[in-house]
């Protein structure tokens, strides 16, 4: 009889299942992973729990209708998401947005890049196990998501403004929030930083862990503060400005190493970027309309619908997606809460989108996980993992 | 630095593939038609050419256009060199019956998965990929859902009685 107890093996490895459903991996991403004692031999990562279809969906909305599943792709940062859609259909239709429309979007953007980046920072926090710094950081994510609800009356998938501007202009509620956010956020930022900056346990954690070189981040398809974390400073907003950023001030910080804590203080350093580039925008916001003077494109408001018979025919054939598009192909992007978020949109003349490609940041830097941590500890991979920001959503479409 | 003019680009390329630059358009970005037989050496060129140095990824994703009799099924790359904002499309065609053609993961490593992406909802045969299968459907499916014929509304599924709700 064949003795219960192995005591000799060839080959001492064990494989064993990182998720799909784990509470250390924030969202339904499996990862077989083989172990040889504590050390990881070989991660392969599984993908595709929670994909809906959504470039087949595309095909068949009109173009405004598109907006909310743009929402639920990456669900942390929505409106930047909403916001590059609106941004690659104006480019299509060769609309010009007015500079109060472009200064709202990048002051919502970047309270969108504030939310993102305070819940990747602060999990990767919980998941070295130091809990209180989320805790301190979170209420201001509920602060942001006040201040889009009272904008667009969503609050994680915001669905927020129209292809040509806003349905409504800041309310003065809306403006004070934000005010707000500018005068106390440094504060519990400065808090949250001497929690973990110098902090010896999370420094032994995070550094060195994860880390991967300039060269095979960009071979690797890296974009946002990943890619600037290794060490090359590509931001979307600085190369190809969108939306009037060419009017702002900012810095584009960069790390050295590519390893998560790199990654951690490129966050935290673009937290305080974007509170510098809404206190710009706030301060210089232009008087003038909240939305293009186009109304082919814009709905016309409520009363006139109601009163007048050409505002009505306006809303039922916006309503109806019978809006005048161009033949055409663009690409546009956006700097997107962790990346390069593109969208390569193909029209033919119709209602619906010929073809629809998002371009999902995290789904093309994933792929590098298994090399990240080839190698590396068990724990490092949970931390790892934490520190991409990867977004479940996003990833699997 | 500024970007590198699209003319130069065009002059190199037809200069080194004489026969495989098949049209050259401005789509918002300079898009190229090439030869798919060619892509992989193509790309290869624009990364490895130290005056046009591709070396950025950005996107690639399937395309199909039913209509194009002989080259239904088409691939799209863009690439971007990142030290002069230059951004490039390049598209290859292929016909639906044999949709063939090399892989690029030899010079991208990001290739990897929108590969297996593409695949997956088109049905292109990328040659020389280290592991292609499907990536996000389940791998039992036997169909190609982005192409035009698949309808929205799936008819392989017996799960779904819709005869009530007017569908």
């Amino acid at each position: 009889m064949e003795s219960p107890i192995e005591t000799e093996k060839p080959k001492n490895t064990t494989i064993i299942n990182l998720g799909p459903t784990h509470p250390a991996t924030h969202g339904i991403f499996q990862n077989i992973i083989e172990l040889d004692g504590e050390k990881i031999v070989h991660a392969e990562p599984t993908v595709g729990y929670i994909h809906r279809a959504f470039e087949k969906l595309a095909e068949h909305r009109p173009f405004y209708q598109i907006t909310p599943i743009t929402d639920r792709l990456n669900y942390c940062s929505a409106p930047i998401n909403n916001i590059g859609w609106h941004l690659t259909v104006e480019k299509l239709l060769g609309l010009k947005t007015p500079k109060r429309v472009d200064y709202m979007r990048v002051i919502i953007m970047e309270l969108a890049r504030i939310a993102d980046h305070i819940i990747c920072n602060s999990i990767i926090g919980v998941d070295t196990g130091a809990f209180t710094g989320f805790l301190y950081v979170f209420q201001w994510r509920e602060h942001i998501y006040e201040i889009y609800e009272e904008i667009c009356g969503g609050r994680l998938t915001t669905n927020i403004g129209r292809i040509g501007g806003f349905e409504r202009d800041f309310t003065e509620v809306a403006i004070q929030k934000i005010h707000k956010l500018l005068k106390e956020f440094p504060k519990t930022l400065d808090e949250f930083e001497k929690l973990f900056n110098r902090n010896r346990i999370f420094m032994d954690r995070t550094i060195g862990a994860g880390s991967i070189s300039a060269e095979r981040a960009l071979n690797y398809g890296f974009t946002g503060p990943n890619l600037r974390a290794a060490g090359v400073d590509y931001d979307v907003r600085a190369m190809n400005p969108y939306s009037s950023y060419q009017d702002f001030n900012f810095e584009i910080p960069i790390g050295t190493n590519g390893d998560c804590y790199d990654r951690f203080m490129v966050r935290n350093e673009e937290m305080k970027q974007s509170l510098r580039i809404i206190q710009q925008a706030m301060d210089n916001l232009p008087e003038g309309s909240y939305h293009v003077d186009v109304p082919d494109i814009y709905l016309p408001p409520k009363e006139e619908v109601y009163n007048n018979m050409e505002a009505l025919i306006y809303h039922f054939k916006i309503i109806m997606g019978e809006i005048p598009v161009p033949v055409g192909e663009v690409y546009q992007c956006v700097e997107g809460g962790n990346g390069e978020v593109g969208y390569y949109l193909i029209s033919d003349g119709g209602r619906t989108p010929y073809r629809l490609h998002f371009r999902r940041p995290c789904f093309i830097y994933y792929q590098a996980y298994p090399e990240m941590v080839k190698g590396a500890l068990l724990s490092d991979a949970v931390v790892t993992m934490s520190s991409m920001n990867l977004i479940a959503g996003e990833m699997d479409a | 630095m500024p970007a590198i003019p699209t003319e130069i680009i065009e002059e190199k390329l037809k200069a080194r593939f004489p026969e495989s630059i098949l049209q050259s358009v401005m789509h918002d970005i300079h898009t190229l038609v090439v030869d798919k037989n060619k892509i992989l050496e193509i790309i290869k060129y624009l990364y490895e050419e130290e005056t046009l140095g591709f070396r950025f990824l950005t996107t690639l994703c399937g395309l199909h256009f039913p209509k194009q009799t002989g080259a239904e099924i088409g691939a799209m790359y863009q690439l971007h060199n990142l030290e002069t904002n230059t951004r490039i499309r390049l598209k290859a065609f292929m016909p639906v019956e044999k949709p063939e053609i090399d892989s690029v993961t030899p010079v991208f490593s990001s290739a990897n998965w929108q590969e297996r992406e593409t695949y997956d909802f088109f049905g292109i045969i990328f040659k020389g990929h280290p592991n292609l299968k499907r990536i996000l459907n389940l791998d039992t499916m036997e169909v190609f859902p982005l192409r035009k014929e698949y309808p929205l509304q799936e008819n392989t599924r017996k799960d779904k009685d819709d005869k009530w709700f007017g569908r």
